[in-house]
């Protein structure tokens, strides 16, 4: 398949590129970069008005699949990812059973091929059933694709084990991604703690639960020089520490989530159930931390952690809703309300949706280069929505946003050089 | 004026002046009450529920006979019999209720925020009769109609209100009723059982239950759970019954005419002393009568009884 994007403007961070030209898309592969491209017999794309971007990268995703089929499958979850304007994407390892062998390693990537739409990226779990006992077979897991290591969902509670994790890691080339939870602090926690917790009546969780566990894992890092991976960083202090660490050298990335940057704790107060997410949605004083940790690169990239969840998870108490919030299809139009409101410009969200999580992972993604993979994400900024979550691809309905109108959204995804979402639809 | 909300989900909702009406429409109510027959035909053919989620005696009957006294029908589901333990939904228990035909649900829950939930899935009428640490607005209701009955007025009063803050209901819905009057509300206890930033919710926060009591109108005492003990929220019983029991020494640093308020069950020996409990100052037997008046008002008012 030709396929030719006209009068687009391209921007590509990591080159430098900012400007309008053609792209000329041929076997998949991106053959020529510049204006007025004649092309014959190729598919053309008119993109005048347009955004076009790397196609954007997502290292924390929930695909749900195996074992919770009725929350997302690979198919569901790759093709919520496609409209989202998601071209790779890497999947947290707390399935049933958990990707702790290779053999549930290769199951997720055998049914990536079969009937997932974009690339996927399995993680491997940093323990076997992400008990945080005992390391999982890790070199087994990285020799069956697994990019990373994780127990995301859960803590990885004990140091020495975090320890001994950062230390074989490093044999391996990969990060350990980390979800920073003190168990005893955050324990029946639902909300951020502070003033809207004891306003509206729920059990807080302290800023204190994500802190005291990235200061631990800072310090792991330093001893064993392994590469730690701050997930959904959540909090002001939170980034204070990240800060210093990567001031003092330590070995150190890190991850922001869309609902962290543009929601905050006040809005728990209806109880919706779409509101609760591990970390929780914090303060507005945190809030302007993390935006603020954009510009001046303590934070590293940005990445969903769709959790997508059926109705019954959610449909029910405050208390005993499951954590999550349902992100891919929404996490660009939230994040442009950042553009939008000039606390964030256009190349520093495209780089961190695209080149920068493909380096923290080690992916080869996330750049626009003639000879490159034709990963593609153009963007209508201009584009104003809803967010209908009747026409959300993913199984999960759970966002906050939902019934918000937004703007700034994909309006083609393209992987390998064929379009696989046009218009907020899959094209198959 | 009327009452205009579907629901009467927490205090945090109501104007003060939706307040002020409520109160002036238990004062009838309480009439009623008093005397040798007590029934009115006001909601005659209005069916009322009470889900009580919790264990409670007091608040679940005091709707109930509410209710009968104004001649609604009212019927209680106790937990042991409903459905909630049999693994049904929420919402399908609350949509079997309402499919019955009742008007109103008066609906008890552990969990904050879970008189939303039902009040968003239901057509009924909805009363929280308290969910979680949130709020419990016939308690406040019928705490500022006890104290104005005594007091005169609401306005500008010191109120201290004394124990377990954090996991209250009462206390919040309290605070939320009593700042609108420009009441100076003190909220003392130990500090683990303060929650965080307390004093954006627009009251002062004690540690020590003398200074807390100096001068005030009204100590409000909260009632002890006392498997709070088991997860580490404080040492004993005996430590906090040392340090916060109300005795007659604090009644004499208070005002003269000071007013006790306790939302019962009392837990003598530990947050009250049995002077203290039967002793003049005390409401608690008459926060119990009121309370029937208030949820008369309330039924009333909600049900367009006018």
């Amino acid at each position: 398949m030709r396929l030719l994007i006209k009068g687009a403007r391209v921007i590509d961070p990591e080159s430098d590129l900012d400007e309008i030209t053609d792209i000329f898309i041929e076997d998949g592969e991106i053959s020529e970069i510049q204006p007025g491209l004649e092309i014959p017999n190729a598919k053309i794309i008119d993109a005048s008005n347009k955004i076009v971007c790397p196609g954007f990268v997502d290292i924390h995703v929930h695909l749900r699949e195996p074992g919770f089929e009725y929350k997302e499958t690979i198919a569901t979850g790759t093709r919520a990812a496609a409209v989202g304007g998601f071209t790779s994407i890497c999947c947290m390892p707390n399935t049933f059973p958990v990707v702790d062998t290779a053999a549930v390693a290769n199951f997720v990537k055998e049914r990536a091929m079969k009937s997932g739409l974009v690339k996927v990226y399995p993680i491997g779990a940093v323990t076997k059933k992400q008990e945080g006992i005992e390391l999982s077979e890790i070199a087994h897991l990285v020799a069956a694709g697994c990019v990373a290591i994780s127990d995301d969902g859960e803590p990885v509670s004990k140091a020495g084990i975090m320890r001994n994790a950062l230390e074989y890691a490093k044999m391996f080339d990969i990060p350990v991604l980390s979800h920073c939870e003190d168990l005893s602090l955050s324990k029946n926690g639902q909300m951020h703690e502070g003033y809207y917790s004891t306003f509206y009546g729920l059990k807080g969780i302290p800023a204190a639960a994500e802190e005291i566990v990235i200061a631990r894992d800072i310090l792991l890092s330093q001893l064993t020089g392994g590469h730690i991976h701050i997930c959904h960083v959540s909090t002001k202090g939170s980034i204070d520490l990240i800060r210093r660490a990567k001031e003092e050298g330590v070995n150190i990335t890190c991850e922001v989530t869309p609902h962290h940057l543009t929601l905050t704790d006040e809005i728990v107060g209806t109880y919706d159930t779409d509101t609760k997410v591990f970390p929780p949605l914090r303060s507005a004083e945190d809030v302007e931390a993390l935006v603020k940790a954009l510009h001046d690169g303590v934070i590293d990239c940005i990445a969903t952690d769709h959790a997508p969840h059926d109705f019954e998870s959610k449909d029910c108490e405050y208390d005993i809703a499951e954590f999550g919030i349902s992100g891919i299809e929404t996490a660009i139009p939230a994040v442009m309300s950042l553009v939008h409101d000039n606390k964030l410009t256009l190349n520093q969200m495209i780089n961190l949706f695209t080149a920068k999580p493909a380096q923290i992972i080690g992916l080869d993604a996330g750049r626009i280069d003639v000879g490159s993979s034709a990963d593609i994400t153009i963007i209508d900024p201009d584009l104003e929505k809803t967010v209908d979550i009747s026409r959300f691809y993913s199984k999960g309905k759970n966002t906050p946003y939902k019934g918000q109108s937004l703007k700034g959204w994909p309006v083609a995804t393209i992987v390998d050089g064929q379009i696989i979402a046009l218009d907020g639809k899959i094209l198959e | 004026m009327r009452f205009e909300h579907k629901d009467l989900l927490g205090i945090k909702d109501l104007k003060k002046e939706e307040i002020d009406l409520i109160l002036d429409t238990a004062i009838p109510m309480k009439d009623v009450t008093s005397r040798e027959i007590k029934k009115v035909p006001t909601l005659r053919g209005k069916a009322i529920a009470t889900v009580f989620q919790e264990n409670s005696t007091r608040t679940k009957t005091s709707f109930e006979i509410a209710g009968k006294y104004l001649s609604a029908d009212v019927v209680n589901l106790n937990v042991p019999t409903s459905s909630m333990q049999k693994g049904e939904s929420l919402r399908d228990t609350i949509r079997t209720i309402e499919m019955m035909g009742f008007d109103v649900i008066a609906f008890r829950h552990s969990m904050s925020g879970s008189a939303h939930y039902i009040a968003k899935n239901t057509k009924m009428k909805v009363i929280n009769a308290g969910d979680g640490a949130n709020e419990h607005p016939t308690q406040a209701l019928l705490d500022m109609y006890s104290i104005k009955e005594k007091k005169g007025t609401l306005e500008n009063l010191k109120v201290a209100i004394v124990g377990d803050i954090l996991h209250s209901r009462v206390a919040r819905s309290n605070i939320y009723g009593l700042s609108k009057y420009g009441c100076e509300i003190r909220v003392v206890g130990p500090s683990t059982l303060i929650p965080p930033e307390v004093e954006r919710l627009g009251v002062k926060r004690y540690y020590n239950l003398e200074q807390a009591v100096q001068d005030v109108d009204v100590i409000n005492i909260l009632r002890l759970q006392k498997e709070r003990q088991n997860i580490g929220l404080f040492p004993s019983l005996e430590e906090y019954s040392d340090l916060y029991m109300i005795t007659p020494e604090h009644l004499k640093m208070a005002k003269e005419d000071v007013l006790v308020l306790h939302p019962g069950p009392m837990n003598r020996g530990i947050e009250i002393s049995s002077e203290v409990a039967d002793g003049i100052s005390s409401l608690v037997e008459e926060q119990v009568k009121n309370g029937v008046a208030i949820r008369m008002a309330l039924l009333f008012l909600m049900l367009g009884g006018i």
